[in-house]
């Protein structure tokens, strides 16, 4: 493949649960026609739809930017919302602020960051109480794994 | 173990499985925790849950789940049926608590791929 940058952009609405996790299907959808390994876009999936679901379970409204880089995949998600008062406390499992009708539907697990973690090999979180949040994940694309095109 | 042979051991009713019967089943696993799921299922696993939200097929779709068995007498929604056919995830139904389901899934040799 060319040193070539395919992206994609995509806008997630609050609390539109009908439509939740569409935007990580689309981005999963691109991996397995570009024929990256399936455990790998599995794994960048669970990222995605964490990222996803937070802008869908807490905030107005976001956008999910997707990017194909020589060797790294990039994903960027950006809401106008609450934002997040202490980014330490939200790491860690377990802790979630989501109110009791989300975590009836079984979100809110406090799980949603941690996967991310676990998921990418930079996560950079950034946020302003009042206004927004922006999660920017890096994950390499496995070398040994030749797609074809 | 082919979902076929599932349904039929667990007398399972089919909401919808848009001719993905013949699909083999790796493995199981149990939870009414989207995130968990996301987490810690593994590719080819039967999902056993009381969640019956569209979401439960975003969850199996991006996790390539075998199917999804709603347990305890759940019922999906009708989106999530409308849902789990467009995306051809298999749908099933029993009355059965969900430890039952797992008690029986595990005699039939369905397992934690974990």
């Amino acid at each position: 493949m060319e040193e070539r940058v395919l992206e994609w952009d995509y806008e997630i609405e609050g609390k539109d649960f009908r439509n939740a996790g569409k935007v990580s299907s689309k981005v999963k959808e691109i991996m397995k026609e570009l024929g990256f390994d399936p455990d790998f876009v599995r794994g960048v999936a669970i990222a995605s739809y964490e990222a996803e679901m937070n802008v869908v379970c807490h905030a107005e409204k976001g956008t999910l930017h997707f990017a194909i880089l020589p060797e790294t995949l990039r994903i960027v998600v950006q809401d106008k919302g609450p934002g997040i008062p202490d980014i330490d406390l939200a790491m860690q499992e377990g802790y979630s602020t989501a109110p009791l009708e989300i975590r009836e539907m079984g979100f809110g697990a406090g799980m949603g960051l941690p996967n991310m973690k676990k998921n990418t090999d930079e996560l950079d979180i950034s946020s302003t109480v009042g206004e927004g949040t922006v999660v920017e994940m890096l994950i390499r694309t496995p070398p040994s794994k030749e797609r074809s095109e | 173990m082919k979902l076929a042979k599932i349904i039929e051991e667990l007398a399972l009713t089919v909401e919808t499985a848009q001719g993905r019967l013949d699909r083999e089943v790796k493995g199981g696993y149990v939870s009414d925790l989207l995130s968990d799921v996301m987490a810690n299922s593994r590719e080819g696993d039967v999902w056993v849950t009381i969640q019956g939200h569209p979401n439960i097929v975003a969850v199996a779709t991006l996790r390539d789940l075998a199917g999804i068995i709603l347990a305890n007498g759940r019922k999906p929604d009708t989106e999530t049926v409308q849902r789990a056919d467009e995306e051809k995830i298999p749908l099933l139904c029993t009355s059965l608590p969900t430890f039952e389901v797992v008690g029986r899934l595990s005699r039939l040799g369905i397992n934690s791929q974990g």
